[in-house]
This record gives C-alpha cells, sequence and structure tokens, in this order.
C-alpha cells in the first residue's frame, strides 16, 4: 500500500473545479477504483458513471491526464508514482454532474441511420452468408459505445460540428450495414450529404483511443469514404456500381445462379 | 489554441514527424531544381524517372524518352527535367490517407495530436471545401503505378552498361526503391477499396472464395503497415538520388561488375 495524490474534477453545468484528495493505493487498482475510494471514504457525493468494471459496458469513459480513457481499464502503474492523476469528465459532451455527462446526442445521430434492410430470404426461407463475408464486420460490432472516440473526435470537440458530423462511432455503424452481404439499403448518399464523411479529414485519433482497438480509421471511415468516391467523383466506379452492385439486376443475377445450382 | 490537458509529451510525435518530412521536401525541392548529376553510367535517378529529355547541358541523352530539352519551354522555366514529372509520384504522397493524417496534425495543426485543441477555424470544412481535391486520391493511385513499373525499368536498365549484363552497388538500390514503392501503392487504401473492399459480399454468388477477397486479405495485410510503407519508400527514394548524384560527382565509387 502506498498513498498517491489524485485530482478530480466536480462541478455541474455551470461550472466546477479540481478537488485534490490523497488515496491509499494498491498494487493492480485501476483508476475507477480510486473514484470509487474517494466516493467510499472522501466524498460520497461524488458522480461517476460506471457498471461493469470489465472494459466491456463503455460507462466509465473519462479524461485521465487529459487523455480519454475508460477509468476501469486504466492501471495506476502507467503513471510515475509521484505523478498526480487528474480526472475529469469527458470535454465534448455537457456535463450532467462531476464525471458524469450527457451522451443522449449520440442515441440521436444512431436513430437517423437507415436501419438493417436485408435481401429476400432464399427460397427455402433461410438466409445465408459465408463467415468470411462478415469478418469485417464482425470487428465493428466490438464497439461498447464508450463514446470515447467521439469524444476525441476534434469536428466535434474542438470544431463543435455536431450537425454536421455523426462522428466515428455512427460512421463505424453505417460501415457495419454498408458491408453486410445481406443488407440492400444504399446509405451512400447519406453518408456524404447527412452524416458528414466529408468533414473527417482522418488524423486517427478515434482510433488511437478504442479501447477495443477497432480500426476505425483503416477499416470504417476510410472505406466509407472511398465509396463515397465510388459514387461521386469517380464516373467510372459510379457506372459499374449502377449496373453490379445492390441493384435488381445484380440481385436477379444472383437469385438465378442459386437456382441453377439446386 | 495547443490547449489541452494532456501530461504527456504529446508534441514529441508531430515534431518529429514534421521535421523528417520537411528534410525530405527540401532535398527534392533543391535535388529537382538543380537539373544536374541525376544520371550516372546505367544509373538514373528516380526524381527524374521517367527522363523526358535531357537536361540543356546534353545531360542524360541515353536515358532520355523524347531527347533534347525542348526548344518551346519558356525560359522562366527552371531548366531540370524534374520539374515536368516529381508533380505525379508527389500527389499520390500528398492525397495519401497516412499523409493527411500526418501533416494535417503536423503543418494545419488539425489537431496537433489526440485532445489537443488545433488552430481555431470559424468554418472548418474538413475535406468538403477545398480539401475535396484529396478524392482524386484513387487517380494518382494509377499514375503511382505506373511509376512502379517504371523504377522497375530503370532497375532493369541498371543491369546493363555499354551492353554489357552487369550489377552494381547501384543496381541493388535502383531495385529496392520500386519494391518499397510497391509495398507502398499495394497496401494503399484505394488500392484495396478498389481491389475487393468495395465488394459487401466476398463469396457471392457460390458461397467459394474469390481471388478479389484473397488479394483483399493480402493488401490489407500490407495496408497495417501502410506508415512503415510510407516512410521506407520515401526516405529510399531520396537515398537512391543521394546515391546517384555523388557516384555521379564522383564523390563516392560504385562497386560494380563492371569497373572490379
Amino acid at each position: 500500500m502506498s498513498e498517491r495524490k489524485f485530482s478530480v474534477w466536480k462541478g455541474t453545468p455551470e461550472g466546477g473545479k479540481l478537488h485534490d484528495y490523497s488515496i491509499e493505493v494498491d498494487k493492480g487498482m485501476v483508476v475507477l477504483d480510486v473514484v470509487h475510494e474517494i466516493q467510499k471514504l472522501h466524498d460520497s457525493n461524488l458522480a461517476a458513471r460506471w457498471n461493469c468494471k470489465a472494459g466491456k459496458c463503455g460507462s466509465c469513459s473519462v479524461e485521465i491526464n487529459g487523455k480519454p480513457k475508460l477509468g476501469c481499464m486504466t492501471r495506476l502503474n502507467e503513471y510515475g508514482e509521484d505523478e498526480t492523476i487528474t480526472i475529469r469528465p469527458i470535454k465534448t459532451f455537457p456535463i450532467i454532474k462531476d464525471l458524469v455527462t450527457d451522451v443522449s446526442w449520440n442515441y440521436e445521430q444512431n436513430k437517423k441511420i437507415a436501419p438493417f434492410k436485408p435481401r429476400e430470404r432464399d427460397a427455402d426461407g433461410n438466409h445465408r452468408f459465408m463467415q468470411r463475408d462478415v469478418d469485417r464486420v464482425q470487428e465493428f460490432r466490438k464497439c461498447i459505445e464508450c463514446y470515447l472516440c467521439q469524444n476525441v473526435c476534434h469536428v466535434l470537440r474542438d470544431h463543435e460540428k455536431k450537425n454536421k458530423f455523426v462522428g466515428p462511432r455512427f460512421m463505424l455503424r453505417l460501415a457495419s450495414l454498408e458491408m453486410h452481404p445481406l443488407d440492400t439499403e444504399n446509405r451512400i448518399e447519406d453518408i456524404k450529404k447527412e452524416y458528414g464523411s466529408g468533414m473527417c479529414n482522418i488524423t486517427r485519433c478515434c482510433t488511437d483511443v478504442c479501447p477495443e482497438h477497432i480500426q476505425i480509421t483503416d477499416n470504417a471511415i476510410i472505406p466509407l469514404k472511398e465509396r463515397v468516391v465510388d459514387e461521386y467523383y469517380d464516373p467510372f466506379m459510379k457506372l459499374y456500381n449502377k449496373i453490379f452492385k445492390k441493384s435488381k439486376l445484380r440481385i436477379y443475377i444472383i437469385k438465378s445462379y442459386l437456382v441453377t445450382l439446386r | 489554441m495547443l490547449a489541452t490537458q494532456r501530461t504527456d509529451k504529446w508534441w514529441i510525435e508531430p515534431t518529429l514527424t514534421a521535421f523528417g518530412f520537411l528534410c525530405f521536401v527540401i532535398y527534392t525541392t533543391w535535388r529537382a531544381f538543380s537539373g544536374e548529376n541525376f544520371v550516372a553510367d546505367n544509373y538514373l535517378s528516380p526524381f527524374y524517372s521517367p527522363l523526358l529529355f535531357e537536361n540543356p547541358a546534353g545531360h542524360g541523352l541515353d536515358h532520355s524518352w523524347f531527347g533534347s530539352w525542348p526548344t518551346w519551354v519558356p525560359n522562366w522555366i527552371p531548366k531540370s527535367p524534374a520539374i515536368f514529372i516529381l508533380i505525379f509520384p508527389l500527389s499520390f504522397r500528398m492525397t495519401c490517407y497516412y499523409y493527411r493524417k500526418f501533416y494535417y496534425r503536423s503543418f494545419f495543426l488539425s489537431p496537433p495530436a489526440c485532445a489537443v485543441e488545433g488552430i481555431k477555424q470559424k468554418n472548418y470544412k474538413g475535406e468538403t471545401g477545398f480539401l475535396i481535391i484529396q478524392n482524386l486520391h484513387r487517380y494518382t493511385l494509377y499514375i503511382a503505378l505506373l511509376y512502379i513499373l517504371i523504377l522497375y525499368y530503370d532497375g532493369y536498365h541498371g543491369l546493363f552498361r555499354d551492353g554489357t549484363f552487369g550489377i552494381g552497388i547501384g543496381t541493388i538500390i535502383l531495385l529496392i526503391n520500386p519494391t518499397l514503392l510497391a509495398f507502398y501503392a499495394f497496401g494503399c487504401h484505394a488500392f484495396r477499396h478498389l481491389i475487393g473492399g468495395k465488394e459487401d459480399c466476398f463469396t457471392c454468388p457460390a458461397g467459394n472464395e474469390k481471388i478479389k477477397y484473397k488479394a483483399w486479405k493480402k493488401v490489407s495485410l500490407l495496408n497495417s503497415k501502410h506508415m512503415l510503407w510510407a516512410w521506407a519508400s520515401m526516405i529510399w527514394v531520396a537515398l537512391t538520388d543521394l546515391y546517384v548524384m555523388l557516384v555521379s560527382k564522383g564523390v563516392i565509387t560504385d562497386l560494380n561488375t563492371w569497373n572490379n
């Protein structure tokens, strides 16, 4: 056991300040443990959102020494023994109280996205696809919706363009729908105009902070940007897509082929 | 600007990246405008390849595609054959998704690092305003693919001196150059999209893997190290030019099978 210094932001939407605490810490402790220690021993009013303590619920997103992280996945030994560890709420979303922010804007973005629209079932009533066709999408399903990527995205954080860009989390969701082998909905126009793919200048901070190590930029945002290029900036690819991709003609060809096989 | 709560040395990465790239830009600019010492026997500097015209001093005739320096070129244009072609490989790098990341961070400070406030912009437009031009990346990719062939041809040319087959350190350097460029270009995000990433279903309609799926997997592997190949190919192209220049000036002697 040793004593370490912590500084925790406390306040309301009107304002707040850092409060200093000295806490007895043990080996293996994480930042969320410290928050609980503070609540238990020093300040029972300290508000913090948490749930699973295992990096899977995405509730305890905070900024630790200025870096967006999950409190439950950040061990104290990442920092020097004499270093004061500062815990602040995530910056991009409005404060409710202390370390708790209002992330409901994200739920509104999610509602705007056109849902999964599968193609018709095969003649035997099944939907078939191969595992390798959904490997890409399954990476995106690891998302725990901690919104650290939304928090660190400078388009939302510094430029406050929440009306122009849905943010990396929802580009990820859009990619998971657009790349799904059964999906027939075309969201490319919305990705460009409504969800603002062009606002992202791919500086990759979303990928850097993702606790699930999802390659948000390389595997979701850039592929979506390339699909926008197909549709709006590459006349040859647009023609190809019109003929072969998600068109009635392509679906007809696939169905005819499957019938022939049987 | 640069407001942050971060307590780590966040500025090291963008500073080092900016310094490294600036060194390359300064060296490239100097060499591109110098217009000399770009040929050493059968070795041609990649900064001058393809050599459309020899320089006005008559340097590089053996490698030149269209012969002498054209008379129609106005006098105010620097008399260096590099100025006709250098824009093409440069356009590939400047629109590359990796390069965009680092120059937006290091030079535009937009943002300089994660959770560090960049330059205040009244009306941030990302890549929807002037920078919409970045969407031309796939066209610059096609040019880069052409350059790989041209640079391999230069490497092949480096195997023959006065019609005699042989090999020198310069030949090896010239052949490594397009190889690194190939790793960089074939791992490019646009290439990854075109080769198969644009498909929603890799195995449709019969459930069998297609060549494009296998190609996409291999390209994805290269793509995961895109930054490495971007730097390796950029540094190597400058070193290749430096080697040709030093041999051409007689500062160093090329070890090869022709003279030794």
